[in-house]
């Protein structure tokens, strides 16, 4: 899945114009971009401001700190392509990004992306919880998250087994502690 | 090596399901020499095949045809067409079951002269014993080489079970062990010893662990008797002018209506399917759906008395490693109402990976709370709680017309309401089953709520009276002398066990009865 990233740089006028609150997260033309983890994701038939939103409000939602975006960006990028296929999709999830930041200018004078602490930008969220944009955002990324392989390692999680020979010989009963 | 029996052949045994009742009733009929056809309504695997990955596993696996459900269940609210978590092919949820293979303890059979007249509950004794069903018991062991019975050693605990057995005696439980499994600890049955992979809900690499797909349906059809046709979508059972059930009409892997004829028919399509095949089979003669003069067909929907416990320690457990659910306390299996209810459960090791963790911990949950819980995923333990449930009436598996299936066929709804005796029960385990980590250092316990059921029971249930129920103690239906129902389905109540071993063990007791009846040609 890491191949749905563009990985091309950002530019130096992106990256002074990015410096916020959302941490390296930033739009440039019509891509998102990271220049920390040195990845970029262009968006058509979602405005980039949006992919951002959804990319910092999929972190809220499920907030590791040992995960970098990109994971997160990984577990948003079908909604580009779901968006293109479908109008009544891109819909909501435009009018839901347009709602949050609605109440974060409200609250905070700022969008919903450049709020400054979690737990302000977690109290705009529960004002939505229940609506069908945010439980399709949350129920997408409870498996567009943690089913990418490539941070099971980070919890601990090793995977498949019987390729391995199972744990016979390799640690099922090896707790030391007890 | 299978045989291929002719639709209009109206002398076959036809069976609805192959899973743990299914698969082993036509195995046992083959084996005495009776002509038997498997309709089958999910494909066919390999044991080679199996994915040791959650959410692949699953789409490989699992039943996920339209259903719906209702009622005050938070499995209504999460997950609302997904009532239970069972699979989709040959094998039936024998391919995904754990191995938890225990006895229904006495008291269990006689449930409403046991616990007595428990308002909303609709409890009654079964009308056969504990004595009745033991050399079924003793015969099913056996066959599918259940640890700790035939000589068999137990398991080798993992981490998980040495976390949970480590608590168990500390809090004082002295029923405490790796359980009675069906998976081999050591090479039994031309199937070797477990290799301690985990990932036993997502079909066994090894073969260690019996299901009728490995170790029953090979065999039947190695007698010649046995035919298993998958991806055979069942939609009626008709019947003649007598009101006999003359032949079983089911969509093809090709998309083709056809009708196999039978002698007798067996119903085993897992308690939600099974009511509903009655119910969708109604005719002029039985409007209200065959076997149901009762009104019981679908009534009584019982899932056991379920949640988890899954606590994070200082330092890692990596609970995933090795077998699933070999680990169990029995203490709080008893009856014993000083404890606030009647009726008693288990408490059995339990693994998921981060995955299904994700899914189900706290369903709907999000933010810090439920992250920090996921970090902690290394350092955890966890327990399954399986207790004895009340049969309630109103707790139901009806057709949904307003839903049609891919055949345009009405789908299940599943209503289901906890019985205050269930939240009484729950409670206490939550609290039993955190102080059993407590004792060993958790550093935060998590009590979840119950999954989409695995253990689907008592939809048309076995009854001595007729208007009890839906079948006798054969599993024989009251309405109709060759119609059968040979899974889960015909339990009166669902004592505190998983409910396999005793599935089985009705399914040889019945292959007896209907081989003793077809050459007594009552039948």
């Amino acid at each position: 899945m890491a191949t749905l990233i563009d990985r091309r740089g950002p530019s130096r006028r992106a990256l002074l114009a990015g410096i916020g609150a959302a941490g390296a997260l930033m739009v440039s033309g019509a891509a998102v971009l990271n220049p920390r983890e040195a990845w970029g994701m262009e968006v058509s038939a979602l405005k980039p401001e949006t992919m951002r939103t959804l990319i910092v409000m999929a972190r809220d939602i499920y907030p590791h700190d040992r995960i970098p975006d990109r994971y997160y960006a990984i577990a948003m990028k079908p909604y580009e392509a779901d968006a293109a296929k479908d109008p009544a999709l891109k819909a909501m999830v435009e009018d839901g990004v347009i709602t949050l930041d609605t109440l974060a200018r409200a609250n905070y004078g700022v969008a919903y992306a450049d709020v400054g602490w979690e737990d302000q930008r977690v109290a705009l969220l529960r004002q939505i919880e229940d609506s069908a944009f945010f439980q399709k955002v949350r129920g997408g990324l409870v498996v567009g998250l943690y089913n990418q392989e490539e941070i099971w390692p980070i919890f601990g999680y090793e995977g498949s087994s019987a390729d391995k020979g199972g744990y016979i010989d390799r640690g099922f009963d090896d707790i030391a502690w007890l | 090596m299978s045989a291929p029996f002719d639709l209009n052949d109206d002398s076959v045994v036809v069976i609805v399901g192959s899973g743990a009742g299914g698969g082993t009733l036509g195995t046992e009929l083959a084996l005495k020499g009776i002509k038997v056809v498997i309709l089958e309504a999910g494909q066919r695997h390999n044991m080679e095949d199996f994915v040791n990955n959650e959410w692949e596993s699953f789409s490989q696996l699992a039943w996920t045809d339209m259903r719906t459900t209702s009622g005050s269940w938070r499995v209504h609210k999460n997950f609302p067409n997904l009532p239970a978590w069972i699979v989709k092919a040959v094998g039936g949820s024998s391919v995904h079951w754990a191995g938890a293979s225990l006895r229904l303890q006495e008291h269990e059979f006689k449930t409403r002269s046991t616990y007595g007249d428990i308002d909303g509950a609709n409890l009654l004794d079964w009308p056969i014993t504990l004595q009745d069903l033991e050399p079924w018991y003793a015969k099913a062991e056996d066959r599918m080489g259940v640890t700790r019975t035939n000589g068999i050693p137990g398991l080798p605990g993992n981490n998980n079970f040495k976390v949970f057995e480590a608590g168990a005696k500390k809090v004082g439980y002295k029923e405490v062990s790796t359980g009675r499994m069906a998976i081999n600890s050591e090479p039994r049955a031309d199937r070797g010893a477990c290799q301690q992979i985990g990932f036993c809900f997502q079909g066994c690499k090894s073969g260690a662990k019996w299901s009728t797909l490995i170790a029953e349906i090979p065999r039947g059809e190695a007698t010649g008797n046995l035919e298993v046709r998958p991806q055979s979508m069942v939609q009626k059972i008709e019947h003649d002018a007598s009101g006999k059930a003359t032949a079983v009409v089911y969509v093809d892997k090709d998309g083709k209506t056809q009708r196999q004829k039978a002698r007798i028919v067996a119903v085993a399509g897992n308690s939600i399917e099974s009511p509903r095949l009655l119910l969708n089979s109604a005719s002029s003669m039985f409007p209200d759906g065959l076997a149901n003069s009762s009104g019981q067909v679908g009534r009584n929907y019982m899932r056991h008395m379920t949640g988890s416990v899954y606590a994070i320690f200082e330092k890692p457990v990596h609970m995933y490693r090795g077998t699933t659910m070999a680990g169990i306390v029995r203490d709080e299996a008893v009856n014993d109402t000083k404890r606030g209810f009647a009726g008693g459960y288990e408490l059995e090791t339990l693994s998921i990976g981060v995955p299904f963790m994700a899914a189900f911990l706290d369903p709907g949950g999000w933010g810090r709370s439920f992250a920090s819980a996921m970090d902690g995923y290394v350092n955890m333990a966890g327990l399954w709680i399986v207790g004895e449930d009340m049969p309630q009436e109103t707790n139901r598996v009806t057709l949904n017309t307003d839903v049609k299936d891919a055949y345009g066929m009405p789908v299940a709804n599943v209503h289901f309401d906890d019985h205050p005796n269930d939240v009484a029960m729950r409670n206490h385990a939550y609290a039993q089953g955190a102080a059993i980590y407590d004792s060993v250092g958790a550093t935060r316990t998590l009590p979840t709520p119950p999954y989409p059921s695995t253990h689907n029971l008592g939809t048309n249930r076995m009854s001595e009276k007729p208007r009890d129920g839906v079948v006798n103690k054969h599993g024989q239906t009251h309405d109709i002398p060759n119609l059968f129902i040979a899974d889960g389905s015909q339990f009166t109540t669902g004592g505190a066990e998983n409910p396999t071993l005793t599935i089985v063990a009705l399914a040889l007791r019945q292959a007896d009865f209907i081989a003793g009846e077809m050459t007594r040609k009552t039948i």
